[in-house]
């Protein structure tokens, strides 16, 4: 696999929410506008880099019996600059997001890039690895939120276009799951499509 | 690529190492934000103040009074203009939101009439409970101006005087509480 590949494999082909299905719960919690989505994508996307970054720098340092604990530290180290960070400069948004952005801990998204590529790889691809499921995580949740957004409040980005509420199940969970389940399927029939 | 053994040593060795970083790294992270944080805290706290009491020209965050209300330690902020309070800033809240907690500043003048709220803090449902906000619907402007010693706080259903939220009575309920503490509040303020 060349290094274009480990890039834009995370964008359709192995997309972490709509392939992999993992990092489910903040994928279904924060989509509920188009900007929601984009922070929350940009703030894991970032931390999916720099921990694969850094697990790849030390992968070879680590025991094999210690490696989760000692890959949950580092990922846990980012998230909490991510949070720190935020709340200090967008204040706004980071209010918002709340109780999810210390939760991208656990989405298994990073954990699972980190066990399964990073701990295994060099750090170009590694960093590539994390550079395009961060940026393909984004992707999703941002449609995912668009989508919400437009149906649920009438809303893109904040601009409304509708005079009217718009129908209120789509900014809500079950609304979440609908547009997810259509979105998997039309992402499934592009990728068989395109085998 | 020959990994490092998995021996006791080099284990803890290993663990120690990376938490011994990453903790410093914090460190440092937390003195840098440390500033800004507050002074985003502050910002929201003196702009929220600012909305719900009238003009007025000391500082209110250094006038602050701890009101014990049910056991609940409440802030109260007094709002002067030439040395007479022009208004009371209360920092309530309500644990009895359709998702818990609610915080809101609730601004009362001097003879108890209810000037002006906002919403602090809450997690209410996205198109239904978070309309208690004053940017999603006006539901909190028919607080204002009205006095509770002649404005009973509960929702309709209940034999009060408020009009609730369409699909979102416990919301609206969870309002007239944090609302009427603020209220108690005032009255055991007004009376020390």
């Amino acid at each position: 696999m060349n290094q274009w590949q480990n890039f834009i494999k995370g964008f359709l082909k192995e997309n972490p929410v709509f392939v992999l299905l993992l990092g489910l719960c903040p994928t279904l919690g924060v989509t509920t506008s188009a900007i929601n989505g984009l922070g929350m994508g940009v703030a894991t996307a970032f931390v999916l880099v720099m921990s694969n970054l850094v697990i790849s720098l030390i992968k070879n340092l680590i025991p094999e019996k210690v490696r989760i604990p000692s890959f949950i530290v580092v990922i846990a180290s980012f998230v909490t600059i991510v949070d720190l960070v935020m709340a200090a400069y967008v204040p706004v948004l980071h209010a918002q997001l709340g109780i999810f952005i210390p939760l991208i801990v656990v989405n298994c998204i990073v954990l699972g890039r980190a066990e399964a590529f990073a701990s295994k790889n060099d750090i170009f691809s590694s960093i590539l690895d994390g550079l395009g499921m961060g940026l393909g995580f984004t992707f999703a949740v941002t449609i995912l939120g668009a989508i919400r957004e437009a149906l649920g409040a009438g809303s893109i980005f904040g601009f409304k276009f509708l005079t009217s509420d718009g129908m209120l199940v789509f900014a809500m969970a079950p609304g979440a799951f609908m547009v997810l389940g259509y979105l998997i399927a039309l992402v499934n029939r592009f990728n068989k499509g395109t085998k | 690529m020959t990994k490092r053994e998995s021996n006791f040593i080099n284990m803890v060795l290993t663990l120690f190492i990376i938490a011994l970083i990453s903790s410093s790294l914090l460190g440092v992270v937390y003195e840098q934000t440390k500033g800004p944080i507050a002074k985003v805290a502050l910002e929201k706290k003196t702009k929220a103040i600012a909305e719900v009491v009238p003009a007025f020209d000391n500082n209110p965050l250094e006038d602050v009074r701890n009101i014990n209300i049910d056991g609940e330690a409440v802030t109260v902020y007094l709002a002067k203009k030439q040395n007479k309070i022009v208004g009371l800033a209360i920092d309530t809240f309500t644990l009895k939101g359709f998702s818990g907690l609610i915080r809101l500043m609730v601004g009362i003048l001097p003879d108890g009439t209810i000037n002006n709220t906002v919403v602090l803090k809450a997690n209410e449902t996205p198109g239904l409970g978070d309309k208690i906000q004053k940017s999603k619907s006006d539901f909190s402007d028919q607080f204002n101006g009205k006095n509770p010693s002649n404005f009973i706080l509960k929702v309709k259903q209940d034999g009060g005087d408020v009009d609730a939220i369409t699909a979102a009575t416990i919301s609206s309920r969870a309002f007239c509480d944090a609302v009427k503490r603020a209220y108690k509040v005032y009255l055991k303020e007004i009376k020390e």
